[in-house]
């Protein structure tokens, strides 16, 4: 840590000393980062005791299929993926048109009370949806929604988070005459918004999808709470239930799962990164 | 749908033009168009949190008649020691993965924005990977490092010391815990920072130079003040963050059924889940989410205060 702020400290033209601190500090930092991703291939390919080897084990193995065959014994591994992308993407769909819609009414429309309302849809950001996890429950039970995907796709079909994403773009990237001649060309206000506001915004709109869709693969608590049927798991819950099987812990298994559930993920991350660093970047800053 | 907020019309327009002008159109679209929201929020954020008041002052299992028992479910959770200690353990983890890892995230993104870094795109994508894997798999992953044979004992062990139980001594159930979360939104963080630094105008930068600041002092008179917006909300989505830890010690210490309870790891969330949904005591589950609503108020508040006080004098609102 102390080596940035040495480096901070020097004009321009840094010395090579210095260069070489700065990016072993910085490549050391990346190893911490990918390490575990590694260690997971590491693990997952080699046999039960691999984890638990001394020295550790640094190189991948040959037992992946074997430690895979084992959760296939165990679980419905491919059924909980097919359930949470059918989940995620329901989610997903939903979110990225009711948030631009909002986003641009935020943006782009002037009505009483739009501030007040704005500065509303940002706290409830701040409101743990936790907390609220005993009625949301008693709620879903009386709609019938436990253990149905309508207690998961429902409640989180538009957010806050991407209401104020879509209308930080919105502001800048939708011009304020495209839509005014769009109006005197006679369209309609959702045919404006259809045709000439979404062509512009879709690079945030896939940022917010790719951002959103990773949210609900990986969120855990909520189906936790309302599903019961194994058959219904999504991939969080099912890898979760592969670590509290007690007959000794087969981290070689685990670990095959856990990689084949990530992998997806990451590459899906890979593809798009920039897309979602860009806009991480892009959108922050306003607010 | 757009009735109930559409109210007042400042001016009823009178006759001959249509009811519906332009100006009366626009804006019951845009109160569509934002209607989802509030509607859902209403129903699946808002309610549940009042209800969760209403529901503490009643005994209930969820399924039976619900009964007034006023504060006694208060009675019983703080007479519990077992909420004391997940509140005791929500907090030292909070601030044990907190606090060093928006200090490292904060040096890290000033490195990922120095001009020294020719590979700013690469490192940027590596710093953020983590944050992509799911709470999940994190804890499943650090639980094989943190095993009692495991490859950070083996680490410790090289180093001459003694190797530490991770998954069951009180402090290092804490450690591996914090580091989880660390691993997972240190890179983050430093992404939302790096956004901060990239706003700040270079000409701002390049005055000071003529002015004949060096590198600290710009670090320490430009840098920090011009990214106090960011560092606030960064801490406060922490803080709130932090105080919801439920996850990792729920899959980390459950690996047996009922271990998401154990004393080393229970924090407020588990605590209250497994009141609930264990247990079925909903009205001492609903105290103690009151109980931990009234402290994420609380230190947000604190939060607020605190950076108040230590950057006032940049007066106010900069991004």
């Amino acid at each position: 840590m102390s080596l940035a702020v040495v480096s901070k400290k020097k004009p321009d033209d840094a010395g090579i000393v210095l260069k070489i601190f700065f990016y072993l500090f910085m490549v050391a930092g990346a190893l911490v980062s990918i390490f575990p991703f590694y260690w997971m291939f590491v693990i997952g390919t080699n046999d039960k005791t691999g984890a638990f080897h001394v020295p550790p084990l640094l190189t991948p193995g040959f037992e992946f299929f074997d430690n895979f065959q084992r959760v296939l014994e165990r679980t419905d591994f491919f059924r909980a993926l097919g359930n949470s992308v059918l989940v995620a993407s329901a989610v997903t769909i939903s979110v990225v048109f009711l948030c631009t819609l909002a986003g641009y009414a935020f943006a782009k429309y002037e009505f009483p009370l739009k501030k007040v309302l704005f500065v509303f849809v940002i706290a409830t950001m701040l409101v743990p949806a936790q907390l609220g996890v005993l009625p949301l429950y008693v709620i879903m039970a009386k709609l019938h929604w436990i253990d149905s995907y309508k207690a998961l796709i429902v409640p989180a079909m538009v957010n806050a988070f991407g209401i104020f994403w879509m209308r930080q773009y919105i502001t800048s990237a939708v011009h304020s005459e495209l839509i005014e001649a769009g109006r005197i060309d006679g369209g309609g206000h959702f045919r404006i918004f259809w045709n000439i506001a979404i062509p512009v915004v879709t690079p945030a709109m896939a940022t917010l999808g790719i951002l959103n869709f990773m949210n609900v693969w990986n969120d855990f608590f909520w189906p936790l709470v309302v599903l019961k049927n194994k058959e219904h798991y999504t991939i969080q819950l099912a890898l979760q239930q592969l670590f509290t099987n007690k007959d000794g812990l087969d981290f070689g298994m685990i670990m095959s799962a856990t990689f084949t559930a990530t992998l997806p993920l990451l590459i899906v991350f890979l593809l798009f990164s920039k897309w979602i660093i860009a806009g991480l970047t892009s959108g922050a800053i306003k607010s | 749908m757009a009735e109930p907020a559409t109210a007042v019309p400042v001016e009823r327009v009178k006759s001959k033009k249509p009811f519906l002008n332009e100006t009366r159109r626009s804006r019951i679209t845009a109160y569509t168009f934002i209607s989802p929201f509030f509607i859902l929020f209403a129903i699946f954020g808002l309610y549940p949190i009042i209800f969760t008041i209403y529901l503490s002052f009643f005994k209930w299992d969820a399924l039976g008649p619900m009964k007034y028992v006023g504060f006694k479910n208060y009675d019983l959770i703080i007479g519990d020691p077992t909420f004391w200690i997940s509140f005791g353990n929500t907090l030292i983890m909070a601030l044990m993965g907190t606090v060093p890892q928006l200090i490292l995230a904060l040096f890290v993104a000033v490195m990922l924005n120095s001009a020294m870094n020719r590979f700013k795109k690469s490192f940027r994508l590596l710093y953020f990977m983590p944050n992509i894997t799911s709470i999940v798999a994190v804890t499943l992953v650090f639980s094989t490092m943190f095993g009692n044979n495991g490859m950070i004992n083996w680490v410790i062990n090289s180093l001459g010391f003694d190797s530490v139980a991770f998954n069951s001594s009180y402090w290092g159930v804490k450690i591996a815990i914090s580091t989880m979360v660390m691993w997972r939104w240190m890179g983050y963080n430093a992404i939302i920072f790096l956004s901060g630094l990239q706003s700040i105008p270079t000409d701002i930068y390049e005055a000071s130079r003529i002015d004949g600041a060096n590198r600290s002092q710009q670090l320490i008179y430009i840098t920090l003040p011009l990214l106090r917006p960011f560092i606030l909300f960064v801490t406060l989505i922490s803080t709130i963050g932090a105080l919801q830890l439920f996850t990792e010690p729920y899959v980390f210490l459950g690996q047996g059924g009922t271990g998401a309870t154990r004393q080393e790891g229970v924090t407020m969330v588990t605590y209250l889940y497994n009141e609930a949904f264990s247990n079925g005591f909903f009205g001492t589950a609903a105290a103690s989410a009151v109980m931990l609503l009234i402290a994420t108020i609380f230190f947000s508040v604190l939060n607020m205060v605190i950076s108040n006080r230590l950057g006032g004098d940049t007066g106010g609102k900069q991004a």
